[in-house]
């Protein structure tokens, strides 16, 4: 179990890496609104993993508010490249 | 036997995230990018947290888990259709490669004020 998690840890480290990559390059605010969601996506697994790696599920509530102000902070700035009509 | 079934859901799990995050670079327009960041790396995210409920395996800790996988499989797609709908009426381009752009002749229309389409349907 701790060579598996050490190996899951490492993938989405590069999985991390490879959003940010794309968040640094844009090119719009849509592609880079795209890349947050998947940061967070990454962040939620990695709190998982870590909770199956440690046996401490006291991190698990954390899961929950990320889960939940992720999905309002893609609307909202959805909301607003709408509203803004970009280039 | 429990921890080899728990260890192959997250190995599983992350390899779809890191396809998630690989679809991010390789794929050319930004709609074609969501369509890999937003399915795989839920799916990723399912079998991840599938597999911890397998090794934490208490049942307060399962519920969060549930509740956590209820609530990106309720937010994911409308959170992934809002930004789709404002990308494209912010006009992010395509990529060449797209032959059937639909939506371009109802927003065309719409625009003339040709009140036979719906607005706000798409």
């Amino acid at each position: 179990m701790n060579l598996t998690t050490l190996i899951a840890l490492a993938g989405l480290g590069l999985s991390g890496l490879l959003c940010l990559v794309r968040l640094a390059r844009g090119p719009t605010l849509a592609n880079r609104i795209i890349a947050l969601d998947t940061i967070l996506i990454v962040i939620i697994t990695g709190i998982a993993v870590a909770a199956a790696r440690s046996g401490e599920s006291s991190f698990l509530d954390v899961m929950v508010v990320a889960a939940l102000l992720g999905f309002t902070g893609t609307v909202t700035v959805a909301r607003t490249i709408e509203s803004k009509k970009a280039k | 036997m429990r921890e080899i079934l728990a260890s192959i859901l997250l190995l599983s799990g992350v390899a779809f995230v890191l396809l998630a995050g690989i679809g991010l670079q390789r794929f050319p327009d930004v709609f074609a990018r969501m369509h890999a960041a937003t399915k795989a790396a839920t799916l990723g995210l399912l079998l991840v947290l599938a597999g911890t409920a397998l090794q934490l395996s208490s049942p307060g800790d399962v519920a969060k888990l549930v509740l956590v996988a209820g609530l990106m499989f309720v937010t994911a797609p409308v959170g992934a259709h809002m930004v789709g709908r404002a990308a494209y009426r912010a006009g992010n381009e395509l990529s060449p490669e797209t032959s059937v752009d639909e939506l371009a002749d109802k927003l065309a229309a719409e625009a003339k004020g040709d009140r036979t389409v719906e607005p706000g349907t798409d």
